[in-house]
């Protein structure tokens, strides 16, 4: 029976080219559907993007993987293990193999850039202070910010401060890292330095990646395969550049950011525009 | 009308089923806090810091207020003890009034507004930037990181801040009773260390100090931690704790002076 490769219980056969697997996920928050049936696969090495409109369930998508909610059906598997099915031990196992950045970073406020990062290690490992100190110094380098460890999160930039909240998301060198929105609200220098970053450092520590976005022009630029997601199913799926000349309306509308499609204007309404309009008139006589 | 009695009914059952969940995730918290306290005493240097903040921060508002409250007793006191000549009791009246009541229980009151609508502000605020996500998500357990270290150092400060309470106020007390008033000096600390029984004063008023903290303490972080992730559900926490407990720190007051004091 083949091993996990991070809990080290024994788990199934897996691809070994696949470090997370989705298979037939539903998850529902009370009695309201979020994701109906969702199949993904991530590749060793790879950055995926999950794409759709606001709350069409990728921020949940991410949750799931990262086991903060559980499915109502289906499963995830990461690294060959069930992730609902682990225990609080198993799933911290996990999770120190894993990074993630927040929307707004999600930084300690009560720390410095030096501290935030110094966090995990300083949790986990034994590592001797001299030694978290360099590996910190690296880690704020390889995003461009080693001239400001002494800062606080409140004086940070938003670009800054994703660009922390991104070094302190590799502190551990994770074999996943996942990205929930990591262009929002960046201006367009900082959000171009941010999409470099992921890439590069995807590379660099051979991770895999999972960036949950809406910023379609920077992220096609850097991922290597996209998920659509609409009303928590999956309606296309394929390479950045198949879905450039996507013809499927869904991906035409979004990608290219019209106004007109499959994705309705307006919110739903119980009753017709005119029909609400003349009962007011009604009232009104 | 059997419309509207049916739909009072079902709020009522909603009501009532929403506030008995709630104490139970309550007490499970209490529960969970005990049992992931090692880090707070591994690393005792997280609970000292916490000490810190609740504690010494809140030395001002505690000292300068166990100041005037025990003027005010030193002036009433004397007020009514004159009427029946015993103006030399009244070193034992503000001291028993202060190590008895009045220190743990004011002490407790404002310790819940200065600290622990702090502590709740501070842990709704870390849930609403998604700091607690973020740090399950690095494998560290929030209860144990971020509660618990803040409990104890609300359980630990509470008795200290009291007893500082009553002794500011015993020295309000003697400003206003023996330097203004003129009352005995030597009668005011005579009588006041002959009746001041150890076990029965002093030490019933640690325990009640010592409580009303847990109780605090609890509230507090309870509050912060199931606050809604929004700038409206943060405000309406930190009122709540200053509220909720208020009032089970006046109710647990009359239960253990029931306990304590009867007949004595």
């Amino acid at each position: 029976m083949p091993r996990c490769e991070i809990t080290g219980c024994p788990g199934v056969n897996i691809p070994q080219e696949s470090l997370v697997e989705i298979r037939n996920l539903s998850f529902s928050y009370d009695s309201r559907p979020i994701l109906s049936g969702i199949n993904m696969t991530i590749p060793r090495g790879k950055v995926v993007a999950i794409m759709g409109s606001s709350g069409c369930g990728k921020t949940t998508t991410l949750r799931l993987i990262g086991g903060q909610l559980k499915p109502t059906s289906g499963e995830v598997r990461v690294g060959g293990q069930v992730v609902h099915e682990l225990d609080a031990g198993g799933l911290y196992a996990l999770r120190r193999r894993m990074g993630m950045l927040f929307q707004f970073g999600a930084l300690f406020t009560d720390m410095s850039v030096y501290d935030n990062i110094a966090f995990q290690m300083r949790e986990h490992t034994n590592l001797p202070e001299a030694m978290i100190r360099d590996l910190v110094l690296m880690k704020l380098h390889a995003v461009g910010l080693r001239g400001a460890h002494n800062l606080m999160p409140s004086e940070l930039s938003g670009g800054m401060a994703r660009r922390v909240a991104l070094a302190r998301a590799i502190a551990l060198d994770p074999m996943l890292i996942m990205y929930d929105e990591p262009f929002a609200g960046l201006d367009p220098i900082s959000l171009s330095i941010v999409g470099e970053l992921i890439r590069k450092l995807n590379d660099a520590l051979g991770a895999s990646s999972i960036v949950v976005t809406h910023d379609v022009q920077e992220s096609l630029k850097m991922v290597d395969y996209v998920y659509f997601v609409s009303e928590g199913k999956i309606v296309a799926e394929g390479t950045a550049e198949e879905m450039k000349h996507s013809t499927a309306p869904y991906v035409h509308q979004f990608v290219w950011g019209e106004a007109d499609g499959p994705v309705p204007f307006h919110y739903p309404s119980r009753m017709a525009y005119d029909e609400e309009l003349l009962k007011r008139e009604v009232a009104r006589d | 009308m059997i419309d509207s009695m049916l739909r009072f009914l079902q709020w009522l059952g909603n009501h009532v089923t929403r506030r008995i969940n709630r104490l139970g995730f309550a007490s499970r918290f209490f529960l969970a806090i005990f049992l992931q306290s090692g880090t707070a005493f591994r690393r005792l240097h997280l609970t000292l810091r916490e000490i810190y903040f609740t504690g010494v921060m809140s030395l001002i508002i505690i000292l300068v207020s166990g100041l005037f409250v025990g003027m005010v007793l030193g002036l009433q006191g004397y007020d009514t003890l004159q009427r029946y000549g015993s103006t030399e009791a009244l070193g034992i009246l503000v001291a028993l009034s202060l190590v008895r009541e009045l220190g743990p229980v004011v002490s407790a009151l404002l310790f819940a507004s200065r600290a622990g609508s702090a502590i709740t502000a501070e842990i709704g605020l870390m849930k609403a930037t998604e700091q607690l996500s973020a740090m399950e998500m690095m494998a560290v357990d929030p209860i144990a990181r971020v509660v618990a270290p803040r409990f104890w150092g609300g359980v630990v400060s509470m008795p200290l801040l009291a007893a500082l309470f009553s002794a500011m106020g015993i020295f309000g007390g003697y400003l206003v009773g023996v330097q203004l008033i003129g009352v005995d000096e030597g009668s005011f600390w005579s009588q006041m260390q002959a009746s001041v029984d150890f076990r029965q004063d002093i030490l019933n008023g640690v325990i009640k100090s010592f409580v009303f903290g847990i109780i605090v303490s609890w509230v507090a972080v309870f509050e912060g931690y199931d606050a809604d992730p929004t700038a409206e559900g943060v405000s309406g926490a930190t009122t709540r704790t200053v509220v909720t407990s208020s009032l089970a720190i006046l109710a647990a007051d009359f239960i253990l002076t029931a306990f304590m004091f009867r007949g004595a």
